[in-house]
């Protein structure tokens, strides 16, 4: 493997993320909003963390605090014991929405943010060719984002994210809008790359067998506020794969899940 | 020249009859002749349109609206005939120069100071008004200052052609900076880009659309006061021959000016269209039929 790739790959930092008394609240019709209250959780390198709840319980809140998208009405982000106050490219994110910059190939998505950081041009061919063949996407280097599927489109933004080696991978229900075949293809090559490069992890999804397949620890949410209620250690064996869904602890673990977020659920409706 | 002409609008007609009965039947033989249905029926428009104004020329069509006096194609075309053996080349040429400097003009300042203004609050605090009470104002109102102003007739009709394109280009260079997708800003922050990568890879290419519809704008525009600026001075010039042919009651070559300028104007926004299409590969032009 070329040199390139391997600094890349080994010369990783594992983000060590620290959320101290997090609270956020908006301005809504002139009122304020408190939509978090007091969220306190770390998250050790290394780690594939998932948030889980109802949506509309502040679940992407708490991740474009970690970003540095917004600013906490109180309370601190930190990451490898730096305070977080406005987004970096050591914090990577994957959005929910299609987020490919509609005039740049597939290459050139992957390889801006290295052009950013001023990487030689040789260096960067290298490292983005590396990149898209991990994900498949050798063929539509030179496709236009409007060319390419929605799971094509996802797999270009985690490794435009992953090829400036962040310390931390934030990723906002990024298979949501996906097909559930589509999903599970996703969900797998998502744990196989992460097996590799064992960056930190923190995955928002409402979906539970998606947070109990991915993930090392849960963190159930609650409502109004939005806040941890329950957190939930995974200890499914890893490599995990299809036939990990149907094992007696995944069953278990996804009821028990499941009462906690119905509770919840349910909540946020007598609320409205 | 009447007989002759006579003789030429029925053939026109003729045609035109035959054909929109061979296209109603749907003759298979026509259409593969005609190569697609598209540019037949584009074709059976500029018919159609030549027809009619034929028709009503030739019955001196007068109700509310007069035909008596106004020329009829086969008119025009004898006059296009005479104007293009009389050395046209420097007609067109003064006109598209004062054209394409004004537009070029246009252009440059339009989308400079749109950019500014859409991106920088500051700077639309300081500018916007002003432009904003410019804007309604219509070339011919332009006219009296445009002599006071300017150091010759030239620089003044230039500025006139140039009124025409700017405004459009600046708002719609506003609009589309304006109009820039936060998401797209905040995957430019994640990937450690600060402002002059956000504003030259995001918000730039972005507004490009609209931008570039405001150029099309623009370049019609600027042809729409042509005639206006060759108003104010000149020997040359397609809008000159036309109001110079009012003033000397001679009418056919009225329309063929107008014709030319709204043949002139079409083709180059055309090529304007085309040449921002080529700039943005990404985008799909196709129209979307449902
Ligand atoms: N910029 C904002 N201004 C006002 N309210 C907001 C804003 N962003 C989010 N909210 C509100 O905060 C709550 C939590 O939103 P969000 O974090 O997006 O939830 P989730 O991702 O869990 O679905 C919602 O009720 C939403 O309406
Ligand atoms: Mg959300």
């Amino acid at each position: 493997m070329a040199v390139v790739v391997e600094k890349n790959l080994l010369q990783r930092v594992r983000g060590f993320v620290e959320v101290e008394d997090l609270s956020v609240s908006f301005k809504r019709k002139g009122h304020c909003v408190q939509v978090l209250e007091s969220v306190n959780f770390k998250i050790t390198p290394g780690e594939f963390v998932c948030l889980l709840g109802p949506s509309g319980c502040g679940k992407s809140t708490i991740l474009n605090a970690i970003a540095g998208f917004i600013q906490p009405t109180s309370g601190f982000v930190f990451v490898n014991k730096r305070h977080v106050d406005a987004p970096s490219a050591d914090r990577g994110f994957v959005f929910q929405q299609y987020s490919l910059l509609p005039w740049k190939t597939t290459f050139e998505n992957v390889e801006f943010g290295l052009k950013i950081k001023g990487t030689p041009k040789a260096e960067r061919t290298e490292l983005v060719d590396y990149y898209l063949n991990l994900v498949g996407l050798s063929k539509h280097r030179h496709s236009y984002p409007h060319q390419l599927s929605g799971g094509m489109q996802q797999r270009a933004s985690i490794v435009r994210a992953l090829v400036n080696s962040p310390s931390v991978l934030l990723m906002d229900e990024p298979f949501a809008a996906l097909d559930a075949q589509t999903r599970h293809m996703m969900q797998e090559l998502l744990l196989s790359i992460w097996s590799d490069l064992k960056t930190t992890v923190i995955f928002v999804t409402h979906d539970i067998e998606e947070a109990l397949f991915l993930s090392d620890r849960i963190f159930v949410m609650g409502v109004n506020p939005g806040r941890i209620k329950q957190q939930i250690d995974v200890t499914l064996a890893r490599p995990r794969l299809v036939d990990s869904m149907i094992s007696p602890a995944f069953i278990a673990l996804n009821r028990q899940v499941f009462e906690l977020i119905r509770e919840e659920t349910l909540k946020s409706m007598e609320v409205d | 020249m009447a007989g002759s002409s006579r003789k030429t609008s029925r053939f026109l007609l003729g045609n035109l009859i035959a054909a929109i009965t061979r296209y109603k039947k749907g003759d298979r033989a026509s259409k593969k002749s005609l190569i697609n249905p598209k540019v037949f029926r584009r074709c059976l428009s500029l018919l159609l349109f030549f027809g009619i104004w034929q028709l009503l020329c030739q019955t001196k069509f007068n109700f509310f609206i007069n035909f008596e006096n106004v020329p009829s194609p086969i008119e025009v075309v004898g006059a296009t005939v005479d104007f293009v053996k009389s050395n046209p080349t420097k007609h067109i040429k003064a006109s598209a120069f004062r054209v394409l400097t004004g537009f070029a003009t246009a252009a440059v300042l339009g989308i400079s100071l749109g950019i500014l203004i859409g991106w920088f609050q500051k700077i639309e605090d300081l500018i916007f008004l002003p432009l904003e009470i410019l804007r309604p104002i219509p070339a011919v109102a332009w006219i009296p200052l445009a002599i006071l102003m300017f150091p010759n007739a030239e620089a003044g009709m230039i500025y006139l052609t140039f009124i025409g394109a700017f405004f459009p280009i600046l708002i719609s260079t506003i609009r589309g900076v304006e109009s820039t997708d936060m998401l797209l800003l905040r995957v430019g922050q994640s990937l450690g880009a600060k402002q002059w990568h956000i504003f030259k890879d995001i918000v730039v290419p972005g507004a490009m659309p609209s931008i570039a519809s405001g150029l099309v704008i623009g370049m019609g525009n600027s042809w729409f006061c042509l005639v206006t600026a060759e108003i104010l001075a000149g020997r040359y010039g397609v809008g000159y021959i036309t109001w110079e042919s009012y003033v000397t009651s001679n009418y056919p070559p009225i329309v063929m000016g107008m014709l030319l300028i709204g043949l002139m104007g079409a083709f180059s926004a055309y090529a304007v269209d085309r040449l921002t299409c080529l700039l943005m590969p990404w985008r799909i032009t196709k129209k979307k039929t449902v």
